[in-house]
């Protein structure tokens, strides 16, 4: 029998799919989310005021997301739809990060399967708890896998050079002046200029405050929460905590994970599939180097 | 339910689908309708004396703000349906809104008006301006006119800071919708006509916060002394008229213990004089 023309295997267009997204995801610069003492801390270097990559979904919840902004944006006014539908039917006790991630997860699967192009975004829900036990971060990746993330996530641009950096400087319990040093330590390569205050997109999830936990930090308290940064934090004499487990994957084949792998050491594609099931998050830093002229 | 292949390619859930307005009231009517209050429906009869009313609301504004207290009382016909019912409720960090008449329609209100206004200043990533706020609310309560006409009449007071003029506003509303802006004072419900006498004699220009509070307590006192329907402090049980203060720093609601020591103040200078402050002839 022969191939029809123009016959591709589905790891190879599974393949290509995920190769495309990720070259549009590492594109832009990195976000960082990462838990402090009060709740968490989003940090995103993003000179536009009126685009914005880190929004507040619900009370307890915020959104932080690389990538397309088009293709986020939907997401984003999508889980605002579906937090404000539910605790409107219920209440509002009865939003969580669990759902909303969910519900990205079984989107971002069907399309990244059924659809020509994926969606090129990557995308993180953090919930803030009555303590900080009760604080989750999920990260969702362009294929609906879902990680649930300890302590800190970060994506986007070199997302595994940052996520290292992050790694190696993040504690537990860190105070907001601190946590905001290291997320800009880890979002500056090394000897290069930290993005001036006016580029920098700062949220917190406060779990003190009234109401709705989400706020931006901007104009003067910026200013003066960057001031006490001034002096870095010592690096901690243990290792940190901090690891990435696989949750419940919407569309994650194992394909994907293994081609990973293999972008970060360099290999050319095409190379062996199933490899070992824990690799590095599926954004390899290929692709354009950022530069900073990319406005996400 | 629909198999997805029946759909655009693409985000595949009504949740993603753009319909091109911030409202949430208009999203869940094509959502799922079935949670909006009731419209255009057809009682068989006026039930109108047979469910819980709630009464008196009144507001004043101050230097920079302004200040919405209501009774605790809530009425069916000649019954207490309930003496420590909530009628004031906070909308945002900026605004809230007091509610008369039918109880259950009023609270269902005002809680789809708070996730109105949030939802649009999540989608919009801007904070709704206070007129766009009190005409939002008239066309909440203008599609409630079919069951006010059936006796679940339903009739907000709105108050909210407006950080652009950096002043309380006062918003009324009749059962046909609104908004009428009130300059200073207003009062709503059954006892609104006691107390906005009693708010005509007693309201100065330029009071401070506390004397705005007691001026407002005292009104609520003068609705309970003549209207059956609102309820005066209750000191035994401990229930106490609630108030809540909206400036530049935002909405909150006076403590029960803060009340409370303004009430008793009032009730020590009644027994010296039952009918509160006379204010001068001249």
């Amino acid at each position: 029998m022969s191939m029809p023309f123009g016959y591709a295997s589905p790891e190879q267009i599974m393949r290509d799919k995920a190769d495309y997204a990720r070259k549009g995801i590492a594109r832009g610069r990195s976000v960082v989310v990462l838990q402090y003492v009060d709740g968490i801390l989003f940090v995103a270097p993003n000179p536009s005021r009126a685009l914005h990559k880190i929004s507040e979904i619900y009370d307890r919840i915020g959104f932080a997301a690389v990538g397309r902004y088009n293709e986020f944006e939907e997401l984003r006014l999508g889980g605002i739809r579906y937090a404000d539908i539910n605790g409107y039917t219920y209440d509002r006790s009865d939003v969580t990060g669990r759902g909303l991630a969910n519900l990205y997860a079984s989107n971002l699967g069907r399309i990244f399967t059924e659809s020509i192009k994926s969606l090129e975004v990557e995308v993180v829900v953090a919930e803030v708890g009555e303590t900080k036990d009760g604080d989750a971060i999920y990260r969702l990746t362009f294929d609906g896998s879902v990680f649930d993330e300890h302590g800190f996530a970060a994506m986007g641009g070199q997302a595994e050079a940052v996520a290292t950096r992050l790694k190696e400087r993040y504690r537990e319990s860190m105070s907001l002046a601190d946590a905001l040093e290291v997320a800009l330590t880890a979002l500056t390569e090394p000897g290069g200029e930290r993005p001036p205050v006016g580029q920098l997109e700062v949220a917190v999830l406060d779990r003190n405050r009234e109401h709705r936990k989400f706020l931006r930090l901007t104009g003067a308290r910026l200013e003066r929460l960057l001031a006490q940064t001034s002096t870095p934090p010592p690096a901690p004499s243990s290792p940190p905590s901090g690891e990435s487990a696989e949750g419940s994957g919407g569309g994650s084949t194992s394909g994907s994970k293994g081609d990973s792998k293999n972008d970060s050491k360099g290999e050319s594609s095409g190379g062996s599939t199933g490899e070992s099931p824990s690799g590095p998050p599926p954004t390899a830093p290929e692709g354009p180097l950022d530069d900073g002229s990319s406005p996400l | 339910m629909a198999s997805h292949r029946d759909l655009p390619v693409g985000l595949v859930n009504q949740l993603f689908q753009n319909n091109g307005s911030s409202s949430f009231t208009e999203f869940v009517s094509s959502y799922a309708p079935e949670l909006l209050p009731r419209r255009g429906e057809v009682l068989a009869t006026p039930i109108g004396d047979q469910v819980p009313h709630a009464t008196t609301i009144v507001a004043a504004t101050f230097a920079g703000g302004v200040i919405m207290a209501g009774d605790r009382r809530a009425t069916s016909g000649n019954i207490i349906s309930q003496r420590d019912v909530e009628k004031v409720f906070r909308a945002d960090d900026y605004s809230c809104m007091g509610i008369a008449g039918t109880a259950s329609t009023g609270i269902e209100f005002a809680r789809l008006y708070r996730v109105e206004l949030e939802h649009y200043e999540k989608l919009e990533g801007r904070t709704m301006s206070v007129q766009g706020k009190a005409n939002r609310l008239a066309t909440m309560i203008r599609g409630n006119l079919a069951m006010a006409m059936q006796g679940l009449v339903v009739v907000p007071l709105f108050a909210a800071y407006d950080p652009v003029r950096d002043e309380g506003r006062i918003f009324s509303y009749d059962v046909a919708g609104g908004p009428y802006e009130r300059e200073r004072f207003d009062a709503i419900g059954s006892g609104s006509i006691f107390a906005r006498g009693s708010l005509k004699k007693l309201y100065r220009d330029g009071a401070s916060v506390d004397d705005i509070v007691m001026t407002l307590i005292q009104a609520l006192y003068d609705a309970a002394d003549d209207d059956s329907a609102t309820g005066g402090p209750d000191v035994n049980r401990k229930i106490w008229p609630i108030v809540s203060v909206i400036d530049a720093d935002g909405f909150r609601r006076l403590s029960d213990d803060d009340v409370a020591g303004h009430v008793q103040q009032m009730l020590d200078a009644r027994v010296i004089s039952p009918d509160g402050p006379i204010a001068p002839l001249r």
